[in-house]
C-alpha cells in the first residue's frame, strides 16, 4: 500500500474508503496532503474522503459504467491515449473505440447527473497524470471476469498505459478480512485453489492425484445460486462455516424462505446467528484471535494469524472441525497444525509454492511467490499480463433492473460504516462499539427530509417491492436529493430486506448498491 | 557527511537531526514527546545534548547536523539538566503510579527512574493543574492532569489521521489539549492517540483496571475485520484480550489502526458465545457432545448424498476464517462430498 506515495493522482470509485479500509486510506490522505498527489473521488454520496479530494464526481448509483466510459469517451476525443502502451501491449482497443463512438458526452452526462466539465476536467487530469493509481471496492474477486464496472475501468487503465509500474494500476480492496485468501484457496465454484478451473481435465487429474479422491466435473453453484436451488428445493444440506446469508444476502425475506427449505443444515459459527436459528446442528468455532493460520490481504500479502487465547467451553479451531466431519465422513485428512495445511496449499497452487509458515514473520509474503527463495511479487503484470496482452472489452451501460418510479421514487444505496462491520456478528457484541453506534439509520438528504416533513431522528419507514423497515431518519447532506442510504451491519432494520436479488449476469454479483424505495412517515 | 557522537564517527545523511543520526548509530537518548513517524517538536526537551563549540545544550530532536560536528550525549551537565526538566514536569503530576493503567510503559516513569527525579519532596512548589477527567464516550479515558503537552496526540491526529479533533489551546500554565470549544471528545476514534502517550493521560476505557504490563502475554496477529491486513498485538491476561495495540514490528498499517481493530475485540469475551455443539430436536437445540454432532452430521450427510447425489449438497466458507480452513473446507466438499458446489458470501 506503500504504492501510494510513488503516484501523481489517485482514482477512487465506489469505495468509502476513509470508513471500510480506515487505514488504507490514511496513505491516501498522506499523499494528498504532503506529497501533492491529486485526488479524484467519484461517489453517489459526499463521503468523509472528498474533503481531500480535486475533484468529485457525484454519479448517480450504479451509473459506474457510464462514468467511466464518459471519461474515456473525452480521452480518445481528445487525443490523450497512449498509442505505444496500446500497440505493444494490448488487443483490442478500436472495439472499445467504435462502441464509443456511439455515445456522447452529454448522454453520460444525463445518465450519471455528474455535469460535462466535471467528467472532461476528470478526463485530462487522470490522463494528464504520469502515473495514476485507481481504488475501488466491491470485490470483484480476482479471478472472475469482471463486472462491467470493472471492465470499464481496466479499458480506462490500458487506453492510458497506466499500469504495471510501480504507482499506476488497478486496486481493488477488499471488504472482508480475509476475501482474498479464501478465493485463493479455492472457496469459490469454478475454480481449485489458485483460480484453476474445475472444468479443466488436466487441473481435475492434477487435484484428483492430489487429493486421491475422484471429483466432479460440474462447475459448482455459486453463493447466490445455492440459495436460488434451495429454495427450489434442489440443494437439500448444507454446510455453512462463519457465514451470516440472511442478513449479508440481498432479499432478506427470501433468503430466509430458501433456507427454511434445507433439509439439513449444519452452520459453524461462534455465535447463533440468524442462520444458525435455521440450523440442524450448531458447531462452536473459534475467531481469529484463538487460531494459528493466515490471512491474505487485499494486495495479495499472506500474514501469520497466531492464536493468542483458548476458544471458550468446548468450541473448537474452525481447521479441526472440519477436519473431524471430513474424516467421520470417510475423507481422510491428517494434519497436525494449520502449518501443514499451508504446505499442502503451496503444493496445490502455484503462486504460493514458496510460501510456508516459517518465512512467514513480520509483513508476511505477497504471491506470487513461486519458490522459497523468491521474496514474494509487489507490482502485478509488472512485465506483461498474465494472458499475454491486455485485452480491452467494450462495456455498454445497463441501466440498474430496478429504477425509481412514482411509487417507488427513491434510490436506496447500501455499504460500510466506520464503526460497524458487515453483519455485525462482532462488531455489536463488543461493548464499546455497539454502545457508540447503537442502531442503523438511513441518510436522507436535507431538501427530500423537508419536503417530506421528516426531521432528524424521526422513526420512518422504508419500504421496496420486496419488504419493509421502520429505521431513524438521519438528515445530511452526504446524499443528494432522490438517494437514500442505509449502512447494512444493523439487524433490526436490516436494509437487505430492501434490497433485489438481480444478480450482475457475469459475476454473479446481486445488485446490491442500488434499488428502488420510498419513504413514509409513521 | 561525518559526525562524532559519543567519540563515535558516524557517516550522516544530509538532513537528518542528531537525535536520528544518533539512533542509526545505536546510541539512545532519552525522549518524551519525539516520535519516529511525527513530525520533530522540540517541546519536551530531555533529548538535550552537547555540541562541540556551544555554550548551551541544544534539543537533538530538531537540530540538523552538520559535517564535523562534536556531539556528546551523555555529560554530568546533561544529566543534571534533564534531570531538573523531569523534576518540573513531575512537579505537576499526580504521580499515582500506584493505580495508573501506564505503570509499567510510562516513559515519564521510566525516565524519572533512569534520572534519579526527586519525587518525593516536590523541589518545585506551586499550583497544579486541576482538571476533572473527560470520559463521556465508549474508549478513550482523558486525564488533562496527567498531560505532559507532548503534542504527541494532537499530531498523530492531524499528521497521521488528517482528523485534527484535538489541538493544543491556550499557554503556558494553561495549556490543555482539547477538542474544538474544549468539549467532550467526538471524532473517528481510532484510539491513535492513546497509542502515541507517553503517559497516562490517554488511556483505553475498556482496558481500565485489566492488567498491567508485566502482567499480560503479548501476542502479534492480523486483524479480523477488513482487507488491509493491519498487525496488531494483543495483550493477554487470564485466556482474555484485555487490550488491542498496533503491532511495533514492521507492518502494512505503520503503527495505526482503526475503531474496529483498536476497541472492537470484546466480542471474543462475549457471554452469548457459542460454547457447546447443538442439535435441534423439536425445534429446540439441545446441547450434545462433539462426538454425538460429527455422528449425527456426517450420518445426514451421507443420507442426503445417496437420496438425492452430491449435487443436492452446498458448502459455504467464509471470508472470516483462515486460508487453511478455507482450503481444506473447500477441499472437504469436493473431494469428501464429491461437489463443486462451495464458495463464500464475499463476492461483494
Ligand atoms: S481517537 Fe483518533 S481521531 Fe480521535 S482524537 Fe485520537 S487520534 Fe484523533
Ligand atoms: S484495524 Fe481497521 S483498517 Fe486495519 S485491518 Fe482492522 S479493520 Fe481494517
Amino acid at each position: 500500500m506503500d504504492e501510494v506515495e510513488k503516484t501523481d493522482l489517485i482514482f477512487v470509485i465506489g469505495s468509502n474508503t476513509t470508513e471500510a479500509h480506515p487505514v488504507a486510506a490514511l496513505g491516501l490522505k498522506k499523499a494528498v496532503r504532503y506529497n501533492g498527489t491529486k485526488l479524484i473521488v467519484a461517489d453517489p454520496r459526499r463521503i468523509d474522503l472528498c474533503r481531500f479530494a480535486d475533484l468529485h464526481l457525484g454519479h448517480r448509483p450504479a451509473t459506474d459504467v457510464a462514468l467511466i466510459n464518459g471519461i474515456l469517451k473525452v480521452i480518445i476525443d481528445e487525443d490523450l491515449i497512449n498509442k505505444e502502451f496500446i500497440n505493444e501491449r494490448t488487443e483490442g482497443f478500436e472495439d472499445v473505440r467504435n462502441l464509443l463512438s456511439r455515445f456522447t458526452i452529454d448522454e453520460a452526462e444525463r445518465i450519471t447527473g455528474v455535469p460535462k466539465e466535471k467528467i472532461v476536467k476528470a478526463a485530462r487530469m487522470y490522463a494528464g497524470a504520469k502515473n495514476a493509481l485507481i481504488y475501488y471496492t466491491m470485490g470483484i474477486t480476482q479471478h472472475s471476469n469482471g463486472t462491467g464496472n470493472v471492465l470499464s475501468l481496466a479499458n480506462l487503465v490500458l487506453a492510458t498505459g497506466k499500469i504495471g509500474r510501480e504507482g499506476s494500476g488497478l486496486n481493488p480492496l477488499r471488504g472482508q478480512n480475509n476475501v482474498q485468501g479464501a478465493c485463493d484457496a479455492g472457496a469459490i465454484s469454478e475454480y481449485y485453489p489458485g483460480y484453476q478451473k474445475v472444468n479443466d481435465e488436466k487441473n481435475r487429474e492434477k487435484f484428483e492425484r492430489l487429493w486421491g479422491a475422484k471429483l466432479s466435473e460440474k462447475i459448482g453453484l455459486t453463493a447466490t445460486e445455492m440459495t436460488e436451488a434451495a429454495d427450489a428445493e434442489k440443494i437439500k444440506a448444507m454446510y455453512v462455516m462463519g457465514e451470516n446469508p440472511l442478513i449479508s444476502d440481498p432479499d432478506i425475506n427470501h433468503t430466509r424462505a430458501a433456507f427454511s427449505k434445507i433439509e439439513f443444515l449444519v452452520v459453524q459459527d461462534i455465535f447463533m446467528s440468524e442462520t444458525a436459528e435455521l440450523a440442524h446442528v450448531i458447531l462452536p468455532a473459534s475467531c481469529f484471535a484463538e487460531k494459528d493460520g493466515t490471512f491474505t490481504n487485499t494486495e495479495r500479502r499472506v500474514q501469520r494469524v497466531r492464536k493468542a487465547v483458548e476458544p471458550p467451553g468446548e468450541a473448537m479451531e474452525d481447521w479441526q472441525i472440519i477436519m473431524k466431519i471430513s474424516n467421520a465422513f470417510g475423507c481422510k485428512m491428517e494434519y497436525e497444525h494449520p502449518s501443514q495445511i499451508m504446505d499442502e496449499l503451496a503444493l496445490s497452487m502455484p503462486q504460493c509454492a514458496g510460501i510456508s509458515f516459517d518465512r512467514l514473520n513480520g509483513l508476511g509474503i505477497q504471491w506470487p511467490c513461486p519458490d522459497k527463495a523468491h521474496p514474494g511479487t509487489r507490482t502485478l503484470h509488472k512485465e506483461r499480463f498474465t494472458r499475454g496482452k491486455g485485452l480491452f472489452k467494450p462495456v455498454e451501460y445497463i441501466p440498474p433492473r430496478e429504477l425509481p418510479d412514482k411509487e417507488y421514487p427513491f434510490t436506496l444505496t447500501t455499504g460500510r460504516m466506520l464503526t460497524h462491520y458487515h453483519t455485525g456478528t462482532m462488531t455489536r457484541r463488543s461493548a464499546g462499539t455497539n454502545e457508540h453506534v447503537k442502531e442503523g439509520y438511513v441518510e436522507i438528504s436535507p431538501e427530500d427530509a423537508n419536503r417530506l416533513n421528516i426531521k432528524n431522528g424521526e422513526k420512518i419507514r422504508v419500504s421496496s417491492r420486496r419488504g419493509q423497515i421502520d429505521i431513524k431518519a438521519k438528515v445530511t447532506t452526504m446524499v443528494s436529493p432522490g438517494i437514500v442510504f442505509i449502512p447494512f451491519h444493523f439487524k433490526e432494520a436490516a436494509a437487505n430486506v430492501l434490497t433485489s436479488r438481480e444478480l450482475d449476469p457475469i459475476a454473479k454479483i446481486p445488485e446490491l448498491k442500488s434499488c428502488a424505495v420510498k419513504i413514509e412517515k409513521k | 557527511m561525518k559526525v562524532i557522537i559519543d567519540n563515535k564517527e558516524i557517516i550522516a545523511n544530509e538532513g537528518e537531526t542528531v537525535l536520528e543520526a544518533a539512533k542509526r548509530a545505536g546510541l539512545k537518548i532519552p525522549t518524551l514527546c519525539h516520535h519516529p513517524r511525527l513530525s520533530n517538536y522540540g517541546g519536551c526537551r530531555v533529548c538535550v545534548v552537547e555540541v562541540g563549540g556551544m555554550n548551551r545544550l541544544i534539543t537533538s530532536c530538531t537540530t540538523p547536523v552538520s559535517d564535523g560536528m562534536v556531539v556528546t550525549t551523555d555529560s554530568p551537565k546533561i544529566r543534571e539538566t534533564r534531570k531538573t526538566l523531569l523534576e518540573l514536569i513531575l512537579s505537576d503530576h499526580p504521580n499515582d503510579c500506584m493505580t495508573c493503567d501506564k505503570t509499567g510503559e510510562c516513559a515519564l516513569q521510566d525516565l524519572a527512574y533512569e534520572y534519579g527525579a526527586n519525587v518525593k519532596e516536590n523541589p518545585y512548589d506551586g499550583a497544579m493543574r486541576q482538571y476533572p477527567t473527560e470520559d463521556k464516550n465508549q474508549f478513550i479515558i482523558r486525564d488533562f492532569s496527567k498531560c505532559i503537552l507532548c503534542a504527541k496526540c494532537t499530531r498523530v491526529c492531524d499528521e497521521v489521521r488528517a482528523v485534527g479533533a484535538i489541538d493544543i489551546m491556550k499557554r503556558g500554565f494553561y495549556a490543555k489539549v482539547a477538542t474544538s470549544f474544549d468539549g467532550v471528545l467526538d471524532c473517528e476514534f481510532c484510539g491513535n492517540c492513546v497509542d502515541v502517550c507517553p503517559v497516562g493521560s490517554l488511556t483505553e476505557k475498556l482496558a481500565k483496571g485489566k492488567g498491567r504490563t508485566w502482567e499480560t502475554g503479548k501476542v502479534d496477529t492480523i486483524c479480523g475485520y477488513c482487507g488491509v491486513g493491519c498487525g496488531i498485538t494483543l495483550h493477554i491476561k487470564d485466556n482474555t484480550v484485555i487490550k488491542v495495540t498496533p503491532t511495533e514490528k514492521e507492518s502494512v498499517n505503520n503503527g495505526a489502526l482503526c475503531v474496529k481493530g483498536k476497541f472492537a475485540y470484546d466480542f471474543i469475551n462475549n457471554k452469548d458465545r457459542l460454547t457447546r455443539p447443538l442439535i435441534k430436536k423439536d425445534d429446540k437445540f439441545v446441547e450434545a457432545s462433539w462426538d454425538e454432532a460429527i455422528d449425527y452430521t456426517v450420518k445426514r450427510l451421507k443420507e442426503i448424498k445417496e437420496k438425492y447425489g452430491s449435487n443436492s449438497i452446498g458448502g459455504l466458507s467464509s471470508a472470516r476464517c483462515t486460508n487453511e480452513e478455507n482450503y481444506i473446507f473447500q477441499k472437504f466438499i469436493r473431494a469428501g462430498i464429491g461437489t463443486n458446489n462451495v464458495d463464500h458470501c464475499a463476492r461483494y
